[in-house]
């Protein structure tokens, strides 16, 4: 068997060289000194985390492979020269290339503005996407079966759907009372039209023949749309979704950043507007690990919901 | 005595996308009892497929009309169960839940649970309840579509070519198998087939039919108690008695081609 000790090796040494170098050269005098030794305890953070979970899985009698050590270690050896590049010797402009130190210090010390700032985004987010997910949906379900609603709906969707949400910006903040309900529905237009294409194009590309078979069984029009349409259109339908929640992303930001109070477009805009670049990178950063973690969360239902589809449609 | 299954002058013409028309059947009559297994066999786009359908209900006669009981067929419904060449298995449900689709539609899956477990027997797919269509060879697929067609206790079974896309042996079985089950349930059955073998093999009743203008060329009624010898004197003279009145027919061989 081969041997994967050298692995971990790597990891520690990436962290330590990183260590040694932070304490051992002189920070620059260019750049603010942050309040404490933040990126030293990212480093220590990472390690503990990263050897903690490998010891819960011994434990849980796993096997460890030591897959992801090497890759880690390369993002501390990133993390490392970047630390060097500008606490060290200061070689980029220190106004927009704060310290490390900055930038992650920001993450503990603006934490309360950040949260409530996160809670802000995702309240508009889930209502935007809700509500543009379920009007496309029973949209898209419509366009599929009947050839009327077709005829009347689908010219406004060819028309209106492939205006950039973000277009109807100005007009949403006259017709919406507040910045929050205008950016929800910004939001929602931009999940609403690729989840009413797709799902339309899903349902009317379902075989036929399983909707014959479906009314041999004794179905009605109603079953064979909820029990046999929806479900085989599901693929098409989540691509859609993908597509649409990609796209709030960007609606989001760009609405947050015109008239909000609060949440993470506002923040970043706001604290670019201050000059403050290492909140702007925390801002970033927070924005990347939360939209991570939504389109994770998308993939596990997918994957949940479309476990027929393994060995059918690989993604 | 009124007839399981009556086909009444039935006339189908499709119209073709730049309006052509196509006699797909010609005034068709046909009597079926209960009980009758029935072959429908003959060249390709001569109508018997189209017969079935409009027999299921899923297409609609030109002219004409099919009583099963006495009553006029206007719509696919349980009574009458369908299987197609292709399984045509929903992939998103497992095979218990493809099994029990016709019962959950109709709301009586709670009060015949058991009946699931009976049909995948029945058909020999016990143990594989979990599994989905795609991990599933394709003999079996049909043995679950099969399963799924008569656990609503049709009064007849349609099956269109079922066994078509099936390797010779699983063919063979599969041909024994769908004399087990019209035994064992006393089932009506109608079968669309290019098969002769298959026809002589399995039916009691064999409707021959000639391409355009389709109608029914002959119906030939074997005799032989079940199950046939595929060697028999007979049963190749009965063989070839239908390659002949199909040969008959076959002298239009420019005409054949798929509606």
């Amino acid at each position: 068997m081969k041997s994967n000790i050298y692995k971990p090796i790597i990891l520690i040494l990436s962290v330590f060289v990183a260590q040694v170098l932070e304490f051992a050269l002189p920070d620059s005098p260019l750049q603010k000194q942050a309040a404490r030794p933040y990126f030293s305890w990212l480093l220590w953070l990472i390690l503990v985390l990263y050897f903690g979970i490998q010891l819960v899985q011994v434990l849980q009698k796993k096997k460890i492979t030591f897959y992801q050590a090497p890759f880690i270690a390369g993002v501390v050896l990133l993390l490392n020269i970047l630390n060097v590049v500008t606490a060290k010797f200061a070689l980029l402009p220190t106004l927009y290339f704060p310290t490390l130190d900055q930038v992650f210090g920001t993450l503990v010390e603006d934490r309360s503005l950040i949260f409530k700032c996160i809670g802000y985004s995702m309240g508009i987010l889930s209502t935007g996407v809700l509500g543009g997910l379920v009007i496309g949906f029973f949209m898209g379900i419509g366009i599929g079966f009947s050839k009327r609603f077709s005829y009347w709906v689908n010219p406004f969707i060819r028309i209106l759907g492939p205006i950039p949400s973000t277009a109807w910006i100005p007009i949403m903040l006259i017709l919406f009372p507040t910045a929050r309900s205008a950016s929800a529905f910004i939001i929602g237009i931009s999940v609403w039209f690729p989840t009413v294409v797709l799902t339309s194009s899903g349902i009317s590309n379902v075989k036929n023949s399983y909707l014959e078979v479906a009314s041999t069984l004794g179905s009605n029009t109603f079953q064979k749309m909820f029990t046999v349409a929806v479900p085989a259109a599901m693929p098409s339908i989540f691509l859609g979704l993908f597509n649409g929640i990609c796209s709030s992303f960007v609606s989001l930001m760009t609405a947050e950043m015109i008239g909000a109070k609060y949440g993470m477009g506002w923040y970043v805009n706001w604290q670019k507007e201050m000059m403050c670049y290492a909140n702007l990178y925390a801002g970033l950063i927070v924005i990347a690990l939360l939209f991570f973690v939504v389109i994770t969360v998308l993939f596990r239902v997918r994957d949940k919901v479309l476990v027929w589809q393994k060995g059918v449609i690989k993604w | 005595m009124v007839s399981k299954i009556k086909f009444e002058n039935v006339t189908k013409i499709f119209t073709n996308p730049d309006g052509e028309e196509v006699h797909a059947l010609n005034g068709v009559n046909l009597d079926i009892e209960d009980g009758d297994f029935v072959c429908l066999i003959g060249p390709s786009g001569c109508g018997k497929s189209t017969m079935l359908r409009i027999l299921a209900g899923l297409d609609k006669p030109t002219e004409g009309a099919v009583y099963i009981n006495g009553e006029k067929i206007t719509r696919p419904n349980y009574d009458r169960g369908l299987v197609f060449q292709d399984p045509n298995l929903f992939p998103w449900l497992n095979i218990h839940d493809n099994i029990a689709y016709g019962l959950k539609t109709r709301h009586i899956y709670k009060k015949d649970k058991d009946k699931v477990g009976q049909f995948m027997e029945l058909v020999g797919l016990s143990g594989f309840e979990k599994s989905y269509p795609h991990q599933l060879s394709g003999g079996m697929c049909q043995r679950a579509a099969l399963a799924r067609a008569l656990i609503g206790e049709p009064n007849a079974l349609l099956l269109d070519e079922p066994l078509g896309a099936l390797d010779a042996f699983t063919r063979m079985n599969m041909q024994d198998e769908l004399l087990r089950i019209r035994k064992e349930k006393n089932m009506t059955m109608v079968m669309v087939t290019h098969d002769v073998d298959e026809a002589v093999y399995l039916a009691n009743k064999i409707v021959v039919m000639s391409p355009r203008p389709a109608k029914i060329e002959e119906i030939i009624t074997v005799e032989h108690s079940y199950p046939r010898d595929r060697n028999n004197d007979e049963f190749i003279a009965l063989r070839s008695r239908i390659l002949k009145v199909l040969n008959f027919a076959g002298k239009e061989k420019e005409a054949e081609y798929y509606i």
